[in-house]
């Protein structure tokens, strides 16, 4: 029995578990490239400092994998468990890129990332480097097909439902694969990914100057993410989700509902710097506008309009209400499949499928459908405007905010005197969560204003979970939190642990807290005073 | 050329199982490593020599895991839907246990401290005994028929209890799943570890071993003698939209020997699994270990290829509606997609069996406790 608890309680277990994966994700698909790059250098100067950097940073970015591993297998597996009638209904489509995401990136990242950290000794310089350069491509062609899977849940192109199957079925897979909104997401994402690399650097680096200690490494690290992150914080501005949002209706009703616009207002529109949106009277108590701005961003152009919520939501009426006969048409071919004019029928209708299947969150039978009834599957359309509002706005602020951080470390770095600057680096320290923040909150609107829709127009949420007791869903919610809570207790633990040894953890003898004589290999208690085992 | 309908779906029924297979052989001897980890290394030295014979390696083979899902997902999608949603809680088990993999590996030997690594030793042995033991449980259950059936929209309904799972029959099949796995694992540490490791490992693989023969061998005994097997009374057409409901089954005491009967070259799928185990059993025995190992990958191919070919065309049988039993000709994807996901297999698998093979190469030689002191600060 599917009840409103169930499919709340299933959205929380699968935010969660996701919001946790993108915990450790986006380091990781900075980190990679930081790692090629340092590499590199290291193979084109001979200097040990590079070897020790990717080394040392390499560590770093391996405590964080570990946790990036555990909680992906998850996601794998939660559209079976959790999502089991969208696993049927979508998964002729769905589950292809999942597929070859696996055989072509994940395979190619996690089989080289054993030869990165074991394979220092037993390959030549150029290979290792030939090995990390593969190891970031997969990571990133990971990223692709992931944001393919997702911004088809966005965007549902190249697919069409069949009633014989009874599910969604594909019919062209280039146009999946070079959806728009997926090409957009994958960029605005990856980038978003590299920003959070170099903030990771800079801020560690910052600290070692800050503390003057292992100044040489930290200055070295420091300029290679200042300049990184500069030049991925733009990307991410400037091939912004945004340029996806005019496409394809969901992403024009969350730009509508992130932007507070309840009327289509004539082009360019204005931008909402500040707005109390009132979700009952679909309207803002409250706003502060810049004309045109938000035109442009949503269109690049002057002249197209962007359809306000109130728009959207007539729209959508017409659609459920045309929805209701295509369930009606499906339920009689499901037990006539052989009617031919029924079919056609059918088929001229059957785009407005999903919105009739809405009304199934109250009804079975569509004869018991009321025009209230209507009214409030077609009110569900819409997602609610604050959260969105404001999440996007804080996003927006914070990706500024490093823009300026990155600009300003850049200009230092190329001046070279950004080592004495300790605001500068007091800055880059503080704003080490900043880009996570920011990744979470984008997420958020990307998912949480695709609601009430798993796919966009053609299954709501409420059909898509399995149907399990809301029990079982208590437990493994549970489960999953405090897993993943007392697994990021113990990640963030060595990780500060190992911040703070900095490179002296690669026991060369070079750094800072060493004992100067390197020749003999560190006793373990040189490092650690608590008791060892062997 | 493009592939007729029915020879894909008979195409993804063998690619699952090469999948699975591979998966089994290569995660497989990561996971016999994990479970034979708190009893072969007696220090933490001897620990460390262990956990390094599958360091380099252990992410990339994890990857068969992942993949045989994603292709499940992709291949038969009402499969994938059913059966996790179905097995709620002995998914969540494998993914707990698996937890422990990734961060006992990479955490374990990051801090000096004798509770902190033994906890994540028996973090390992976890990761690497719980999820062989509840994939042969699975199979245990999906031989017997599981409680589920399907409603007109074909939302899929599970009615038994987790507890059912663990049947005399299904606890027998996780025996012979954890003690192949277990095998397989030792095998290899034969053939990476040298001195007192390598001659626990051996010991272990000669407990093993025999074990997965004899269990094996009682499954066949409770298949054959027990009365289990499912068989159409209206058969599925092959060609046909797949549509689980279109068909009728019987539960049938002795059907899963059908196929044995019906095409005799089929016998050579269980003889390979005692053909494998024996063989490897011999070669371990005489320290040939790279043979050994090659050999226990041949049992696991035969004993999965056991399960697979007694229900075949069956994949998931219901047993209380026999009738949405799914089956590899109607709870497949469409014909495109099963197009598109062969060609992607087709170019990528050798590339990965290729590197795969050079990882192995590069990282070749046995890890001993020597090894362990002169890389402290790198080794797992």
């Amino acid at each position: 029995m599917v009840t409103e608890q169930l499919v709340d309680l299933s959205r929380l277990q699968f935010a969660a578990t996701a919001m946790y994966h993108f915990l450790f994700v986006p380091l990781t698909l900075g980190m990679t490239w930081l790692l090629v790059i340092m590499e590199s250098l290291w193979v084109m100067t001979g200097k040990p400092v590079y070897r020790d950097m990717t080394q040392f940073w390499g560590k770093l970015f391996g405590i964080n994998f570990a946790l990036g591993v555990t909680t992906g297998i998850t996601l794998e597996f939660q559209f079976g468990t959790n999502w089991a009638y969208y696993s049927h209904y979508v998964g002729d489509i769905f589950g292809a890129p999942l597929a070859i995401e696996g055989l072509m990136a994940f395979f190619l990242e996690s089989t080289f990332i054993g030869l990165f950290f074991f394979g220092w000794a037993r390959l030549s310089r150029l290979q290792h480097l030939l090995v990390t350069l593969l190891m970031a491509v997969g990571t990133n062609l990971s990223a692709l097909w992931i944001l393919v899977a997702n911004g088809w849940m966005q965007n549902p192109v190249g697919a069409e439902f069949s009633f014989e199957t009874m599910r969604m079925e594909l019919t062209d897979f280039t146009a999946v694969l070079l959806n728009p909104v997926a090409q957009a997401k994958f960029v605005h994402t990856v980038s978003a990914g590299y920003v959070t690399g170099a903030m990771f650097v800079l801020a560690i680096s910052s600290w070692y100057l800050l503390r003057r200690r292992d100044v040489d490494f930290a200055k070295r690290s420091f300029r290679i993410a200042a300049a990184f992150g500069f030049a991925s914080v733009c990307s991410v501005i400037v091939l912004g989700d945004e340029s996806g949002y005019s496409l394809g209706e969901a992403q024009q009703t969350k730009l509508a509902a992130m932007e507070a616009m309840w009327e289509t207002e004539p082009a360019p529109a204005g931008f909402n710097l500040f707005a109390l949106p009132d979700d009952a009277a679909m309207e803002n108590r409250y706003a502060l506008q810049i004309p045109w701005v938000m035109g442009l961003i949503g269109t690049r152009s002057l002249e197209q309009e962007i359809p306000g919520l109130k728009e959207i939501l007539a729209k959508n009426r017409a659609r459920i209400v045309s929805g209701m006969e295509a369930v009606r048409l499906l339920d009689a071919l499901r037990a006539d499949p052989a009617d031919a004019a029924m079919q056609a029928r059918f088929d001229a209708i059957k785009g407005d499928l999903g919105f009739g299947l809405l009304l199934r969150r109250y009804v079975q039978s569509m004869d018991e459908v009321t025009p209230e009834l209507v009214d409030r599957a077609a009110r569900d359309t819409l997602p609610r405007v604050a959260p969105l509002f404001w999440t996007f706005r804080l996003m927006v602020a914070l990706g500024f905010a490093m823009l300026a951080l990155f600009g300003l470390a850049l200009w230092h770095s190329l001046k070279g005197d950004f080592a004495e600057r300790r605001g500068l680096l007091r800055w880059a320290l503080y704003f080490l969560p900043v880009p996570w923040i920011a990744c979470e909150m984008g997420w958020f609107v990307a998912e949480y204003g695709r609601q009430p829709w798993t796919i966009y127009g053609v299954l709501p949420t409420h059909l898509s979970v399995s149907t399990l007791t809301v029990e079982s869903l208590y437990g493994s919610l549970a489960g999953f939190v405090g897993f993943y809570t007392l697994l990021l207790v113990v990640e963030m633990y060595l990780m500060v642990r190992f911040a703070r040894l900095g490179p002296a953890s690669l026991g060369t003898g070079r750094y800072h807290g060493e004992a100067p004589a390197p020749a003999a290999p560190l006793a373990p208690a040189a490092i650690d005073p608590r008791p060892t085992l062997s | 050329m493009p592939l007729d309908y029915p020879t894909l779906k008979l195409i993804w029924w063998l690619l699952v199982g090469v999948l699975l297979v591979g998966f089994a052989i290569m995660d497989g001897h990561d996971m016999g490593v994990g479970t034979l980890l708190p009893f072969v290394g007696k220090s933490d030295e001897e620990r460390r020599a262990v956990i390094n014979t599958v360091g380099p390696h252990w992410d990339g083979n994890q990857v068969w895991f992942i993949t045989a899902g994603g292709a499940i997902f992709a291949a038969w999608p009402l499969v994938y839907a059913t059966a996790f949603s179905g097995f709620y809680w002995a998914m969540l088990a494998v993914l707990w246990a698996l937890f422990f993999r990734p961060v006992g590996f990479d955490y374990r030997s990051k801090i000096h401290h004798a509770g902190w690594r033994r906890t994540w030793d028996w973090g390992l042995f976890v990761g690497g005994a719980v999820p062989p033991l509840i994939f042969g449980v699975a199979f245990g259950n999906l031989l017997q028929g599981v409680p589920f059936h399907f409603d007109a929209n074909l939302v899929p309904y599970y009615t038994g209890s987790f507890w059912a799972l663990l049947n005399p029959f299904a606890l027998l099949a996780g025996v012979v799943s954890s003690a192949m796995l277990s095998f397989h694992g030792a095998v290899y540490l034969a053939h990476r570890t040298e001195g007192d490791i390598q001659r626990r490992a051996i010991r272990a693989a000669l407990i093993f071993g025999p074990l997965m023969l004899l269990a094996f061998s009682l499954a066949g005994l409770w298949v054959a003698r027990g009365g289990l097997g499912y068989a159409f009374a209206v058969a599925p057409d092959p060609a046909a939209l797949p549509n689980p409901l279109a068909k009728r089954v019987v539960a049938e005491a002795g059907a899963w020997l059908h196929n044995y009967a019906s095409a005799p070259a089929t016998v050579l799928v269980p003889a390979l699994a005692y053909a494998g185990g024996l063989a490897a059993i011999a070669l371990v025995a005489a320290r040939r270990t790279l043979a050994a190992f090659v050999a226990s990958a041949l049992a696991i191919v035969g004993v999965i290829g056991t399960a697979g070919v007694s229900m075949f065309p069956f994949v998931m049988p219901s047993s209380t509606r026999p009738d949405a039993s799914l089956t590899v000709w109607d709870s497949v994807s469409s014909q495109r997609t099963l197009g598109i996901m062969l060609w992607a297999t087709v170019i990528f698998m050798p590339l990965i069996v290729a590197y795969t093979g050079w990882a192995y190469r590069v990282m070749a030689g046995k890890v001993t406790t020597a090894y362990i002191r002169e890389n402290e600060h790198s080794a797992y």
